[in-house]
């Protein structure tokens, strides 16, 4: 008889062991459950296969609002000018699961997307690029969220 | 089978810029209900395009894009007359697609 306890740790070890051994599926159609169960920045850049920590970069471009009045409605964009990206990934920092969205970047569309995002409370937004050779590049804004309140 | 998406699809030089409005509930999975219970977790999480039935775009969501998302992405190569079509798949297996031209 197994605990949840020993049970959660054995998938917490068997799901390092995929991601060590680079056989973590993300391409197009495998839904990355490991990315998007992720607390923290560096663990969901790290479960998309980015090399190294996240370093900023002016090539990365993120249009946010700076104060949000309604977070269940959070219009953000974001593009990139580096070459060879592979990946652009929205993150929410202060969500219960910070990875937001994952755009797949390839040679027929602009690596420039945009949509709206659910914000439980203020925090820093982050636009990720992941290039080819698995660095990562980021940009950040502070959206504030005032929700219920007149929006100042 | 959910509502049908707005799509809309502008040709600027050799680009288009296409926008999605989809129909969905995406619901977080951090909710309530009335009795205290955790509301299971209902989002779409892929999307994908193609270009005259050629794949051009894909990506994942995961619980926190809004309710109804809007999406905008721009395709290369796009010209007038031509046909975007975008599908979307949640975690429940529900799926559409639905079709537009290119303006």
């Amino acid at each position: 008889m197994q605990t949840r306890r020993q049970t959660l740790k054995h998938s917490a070890v068997v799901a390092g062991l995929l991601a060590g051994t680079g056989l973590f599926p993300r391409y197009a159609l495998a839904f990355n459950q490991g990315a998007f169960d992720a607390k923290s920045i560096a663990d969901a850049v790290k479960a998309l296969g980015a090399a190294g920590a996240p370093a900023q970069s002016s090539a990365v471009t993120l249009t946010a609002p700076d104060i949000a009045e309604n977070g269940a409605v959070v219009p953000l964009a974001l593009a990139s000018t580096l070459p060879n990206v592979k990946q652009l990934l929205l993150l929410v920092e202060k969500n219960p699961n910070v990875l937001v969205s994952v755009f797949n970047v390839n040679e027929s569309v602009e690596p420039s997307f945009a949509t709206r995002t659910k914000m439980g409370q203020s925090s820093d937004v982050y636009a990720v690029a992941i290039t080819a050779d698995g660095k990562a590049h980021y940009a950040k804004k502070e959206v504030k969220v005032t929700l219920g309140g007149c929006g100042g | 089978m959910a509502d049908p998406m707005r799509i809309r699809a502008q040709a600027s030089g050799d680009k288009a810029t296409v926008r999605v409005l989809m129909s969905h509930e995406m619901e977080s999975g951090q909710r309530k209900d009335a009795s205290g219970k955790i509301v299971p977790a209902w989002h779409i999480q892929n999307v994908t395009a193609s270009l005259n039935g050629k794949p051009v775009f894909s990506c994942e969501w995961g619980p926190a894009v809004s309710k109804n998302p809007f999406l905008q992405f721009t395709v290369k190569g796009a010209k007038a007359g031509d046909k975007i079509s975008v599908t979307w798949k949640d975690n429940k297996g529900d799926t559409r697609t639905d079709e537009a031209t290119v303006s």
